[in-house]
């Protein structure tokens, strides 16, 4: 079992990293009025997802954590992916090649 | 403690974990992982028991073709009933909360579980499931079956679904803690020199049936939440009248269950890979391809809930993907058959009792797993599904093939959790009526499927009666089978030989220490400097003192 | 610059007998916590794999569901969480450097914010119970999404005639029957609302009950630079909770928000 370093993230790190969310949520507020058409969504999930990482990465110390944390946090999503993407494929295609 | 004394007769340890502490308080606030496996054990068995009264009453009424011993309400509830026992109370936690809670830490090296409170919880949990859904059965029950398919379960039918649906959630939480708990152990308390590649294969299995519990187990919790929501609130998730849809069910509640099943066949393995290993005293043939088909089968078993659901009114695509996928996690599961038979080539065969169980376990899931591919084929399933070719399938891999496992691993482990060895006659005798008593019941059930007759009905046509009585006279024999070793174990403990601390000479850390174990499972730490299942070599397993 | 191996490991008071160190404690105990908000992952999963398949299979419906929901007031409550977690994540560092009384001011501020974002919908909830729009028949109002509901204000919350309005601001033509129909459907979006936002809500207030018992914990000068895990664990709890609503957010309340939208 081998001692890792604790670096830990400073006070300043973490008001920047909120000063970050912040903005992200007045952005994803925002481009929400504006008229993307299909692409509003995926903006606003993209944007999401940067939120998120910013948390899991800084806030929840994964950026500093050993790879084992990382995995486990990979597969939370991976497997969140098979949910989505397999159920999404039976719905999706029921009308794709309809006779 | 000295390993091989062949001239002297074995002891009892004068302390071990049985009697380091008396009281009901000492077994109920207990924090000792192997307190807790008892503690199982005895929970399990009770609910093994009522799961085989609802089955037995299900055989009865099967006798004959017209449905005259219960109403078709009442057959619904059986079966229903006769499922959700077996599967969350038994089959679930069965080898994993039971032998794994006893044997992991130790083949690990470790005093304890990461969290012992928590391993306390979460029987806790179980037992408070258990009882809530035991007391929901007696008033009542569900008749939905095992599988709560809506619209009958979310608005159609007036039985106790969303307190069933409790009970299981809280089962559920009960698997989740012991996976959770399983995973963080084998990666993290592992004594020094132990690694990765020296794990024995019972804790490989395990450790991907954790994965299994963590991952799919939460989303069978939110989909009974959201049908328990439903029925009570009447707000629109699975009903049609509120604009739900029902394969949407289907498709959250077999995301777990098929999992689920893997959930249960898994540790199984495990225990078969111990015992073929032990008993032809020769080293896994291919310990990496056991050890990571396990992982194999956790991912794939992930890819393939549709199957299922062929009929349900997925997509035509949807399903062509998913029968192939279907076909594709046999194979994980072919490699370990091939490598335990492998293993045994050559081998030093001993036929004791749990050797008996391991190569019966080798027959019938074979050809359990087999008649699954004949399933994953969408052609055939759509004409053998919802038939009694499904149930015999899926018996023929959890009854012939996990309870041949956990028995074998039970006759296995008992010296070690008792300290006394159960009387070898009978126990062989009670393998082979199992064997027999087993094939009696279930292989009628492919032939009848095959001709058609459905699951879940109470009466049918007459010409299908020969079969069914056959299948029915096998399961008075196999309630027989299963009767015994719950009176030979119960005799053993008082009158059996006392067994010592490696009875089969087996390889593994839990076989070095006392049987029974003390308290922190061994007198010093040990240091592993060896592979695993080094039989007939030179090697002696030395503990560091 | 090492942090943690200030006092002896064997003899700490918080060492339990299964490990043989602090340092493995700790280790095992993160990674425990890890493992436990995978399978709340999974379980918050299954529930946003439902939302997106009614989503593609109502969205009109969706669409004017979530017009009827306050952004402002979910725009607020993300910047509360969000604040939360700010001063979540300095209460850990605080425990880590041992300064007590920053300790109880952090969590003392978390817990405050997590009220105010309790509060905050609370008072969306009452709002929806005011309109009608609560699927199902729960506490005594049925699910009327089409019709005036309010006692003060009859016509509010009928989101059939939202749906006719914002085509007309669009430029096109909804009839009443397709809107009256869309708006049935909309039991589903609220369906779902209150499910996500609910067992959200759920997981908050039993994170309100956890920061409770750190602070006590912290109090009475617990931890320290040798022992914080609680803290950390707790941190961890916070802000994927956090991370819940950061999605929720977007998927709730910004579903085709812009004028001109169909």
């Amino acid at each position: 079992m081998a001692e890792h370093a604790h670096r830990h993230p400073t006070p300043m790190l973490y008001l920047v990293i909120f000063l970050c969310l912040a903005f992200f949520t007045c952005a994803t507020w925002a481009i929400a009025f504006a008229d993307l058409g299909i692409w509003n969504p995926v903006v606003a999930l993209a944007i999401a997802c940067t939120k998120a990482v910013l948390v899991i990465l800084f806030f929840m110390h994964v950026r500093y954590s050993d790879r084992l944390t990382m995995v486990t946090v990979g597969c939370g999503f991976f497997w969140l992916l098979i949910l989505i993407t397999l159920s999404l494929s039976d719905y999706l295609s029921r009308t794709l090649f309809a006779t | 403690m000295s390993t091989a004394t062949t001239a002297i007769k074995p002891v009892m340890p004068a302390r071990h974990y049985l009697n380091d502490n008396y009281g009901i308080r000492s077994w109920l606030l207990t924090k000792d992982h192997k307190r807790i496996a008892v503690l199982y054990l005895v929970s399990i068995t009770f609910f093994f028991f009522m799961g085989g009264l609802f089955a037995a009453l299900i055989r009865l009424e099967l006798l004959t073709p017209a449905g005259d011993l219960f109403t078709s309400d009442t057959y619904n509830k059986l079966f229903s009933m006769h499922g959700i026992n077996m599967v969350f109370f038994f089959l679930v936690p069965s080898i994993p909360a039971t032998l794994g809670n006893f044997v992991l830490p130790i083949m690990l090296g470790a005093k304890d579980l990461a969290f012992p409170k928590i391993n306390l919880l979460s029987w806790y949990i179980y037992i408070f499931a258990g009882f809530f859904s035991l007391a929901v059965m007696v008033s009542g029950g569900v008749d939905t079956g095992w599988t709560f398919y809506t619209p009958l379960s979310s608005g159609f039918l007036r039985t106790h679904v969303a307190l069933m649906a409790v009970g299981i959630i809280f089962a559920g939480f009960s698997s989740i803690f012991t996976g959770l708990n399983f995973i963080v152990t084998v990666h993290r308390m592992r004594a020094p020199g132990l690694t990765w590649g020296r794990l024995p294969l019972f804790v490989w299995s395990n450790y991907a049936t954790s994965l299994i519990m963590v991952l799919a187990t939460p989303v069978l919790a939110i989909t009974l939440i959201l049908l328990a929501m439903e029925r009570t609130f009447h707000i629109g998730v699975f009903d049609p009248r509120y604009g739900g849809d029902p394969v949407l069910f289907q498709h959250m509640f077999w995301f777990y269950s098929h999992p689920a099943v893997y959930i249960m066949i898994l540790p199984g393995m495990g225990v078969i890979s111990e015992l073929v290993t032990c008993f032809s005293r020769k080293r896994v043939f291919g310990y990496s391809f056991v050890a990571f088909s396990s992982i194999a089968i956790a991912v794939f078993g992930f890819l393939v809930w549709a199957h299922h659901m062929f009929v349900a009114g997925i997509s035509q695509y949807s399903a062509m993907v998913f029968s192939l996928l279907s076909m594709a996690v046999a194979i994980p599961s072919a490699v370990k058959i091939f490598n335990w038979t492998a293993t045994m080539y050559k081998g030093s065969i001993s036929l004791d009792t749990p050797m008996l169980y391991a190569l019966g376990f080798m027959g019938l899931f074979t050809i359990g797993g087999l008649t699954g591919v004949m399933l994953a084929a969408l052609g055939m399933d759509v004409h053998i599904h919802d038939t009694y070719f499904v149930i015999a399938h899926f018996h023929y891999v959890m009854v012939g093939g996990m309870v041949s496992a956990y028995l074998g691993g039970l006759h296995f482990w008992w010296p070690k959790i008792t300290g006394r060895m159960y009387p070898e006659a009978p126990a062989k005798l009670a393998a082979i009526i199992t064997f027999i008593g087993f094939n009696l019941t279930f292989f009628p059930q492919f032939i009848l499927g095959y001709l058609g007759m459905p699951r879940r009905y109470h009466a049918y046509p007459p010409e299908f009666q020969v079969l069914n009585v056959l299948s029915s006279a096998g399961a008075s024999v196999l309630a027989v089978a299963f009767l015994m070793p719950a009176i030979y174990f119960l005799w053993s403990l008082k009158y059996g030989p006392i067994a010592g601390d490696n009875p089969w000479k087996a390889t593994g850390l839990e076989w070095e220490t006392s049987s029974p174990p003390p308290t922190h499972n061994f007198h010093e730490v040990p240091v592993v400097t060896t592979d695993p299942y080094h039989y007939g070599s030179d090697q002696e397993v030395t503990v560091v003192h | 610059m090492s942090t943690s191996q200030t006092t002896t490991t064997d003899h700490h008071p918080a060492l339990v007998h299964q490990f043989d160190s602090m340092e493995q404690q700790k280790a095992a105990s993160t990674f425990g916590m890890w493992v436990f908000l995978l399978t709340e992952i999974m379980m918050f999963g299954g529930l946003f794999a439902a939302y997106l398949i009614y989503r593609i299979k109502y969205y009109p419906a969706f669409v004017a569901g979530s017009t009827s929901i306050s952004v402002s007031w979910g725009f607020a409550n993300t910047l509360v969480l969000i604040a939360s977690s700010l001063t979540m994540a300095m209460a850990v560092w605080a425990a880590q450097k041992g300064k007590r009384s920053y300790q109880i001011w952090f969590i003392l501020g978390t817990m405050i914010l997590g009220s105010v974002f309790l509060g905050i919908k609370a008072k969306e909830y009452y709002d929806k119970w005011d309109e009608c729009h609560v699927p199902g028949h729960v506490i005594g109002k049925g699910f009327n999404a089409w019709g005036g509901c309010s006692v003060q204000n009859p016509g509010l919350g009928n989101i059939a005639d939202e749906i006719q309005k914002h085509a007309h601001d669009s430029g096109t033509i909804v009839p009443e029957a397709s809107a009256i129909q869309t708006a049935k459907q909309t039991e589903i979006f609220f369906s779902f609302y209150f499910l996500m936002t609910g067992l959200h809500a759920f997981h908050m207030i039993i994170g309100m009950g956890l920061m409770t018992w750190l602070l006590l914990r912290a109090r009475r000068g617990e931890f320290g630079p040798a022992y914080y895990t609680p803290v950390e664990l707790g941190g961890l709890y916070w802000h994927f909770v956090d991370i819940v609503w950061i999605y929720l957010f977007p998927l709730l309340y910004l579903i085709s928000r812009h004028k001109g939208a169909a």
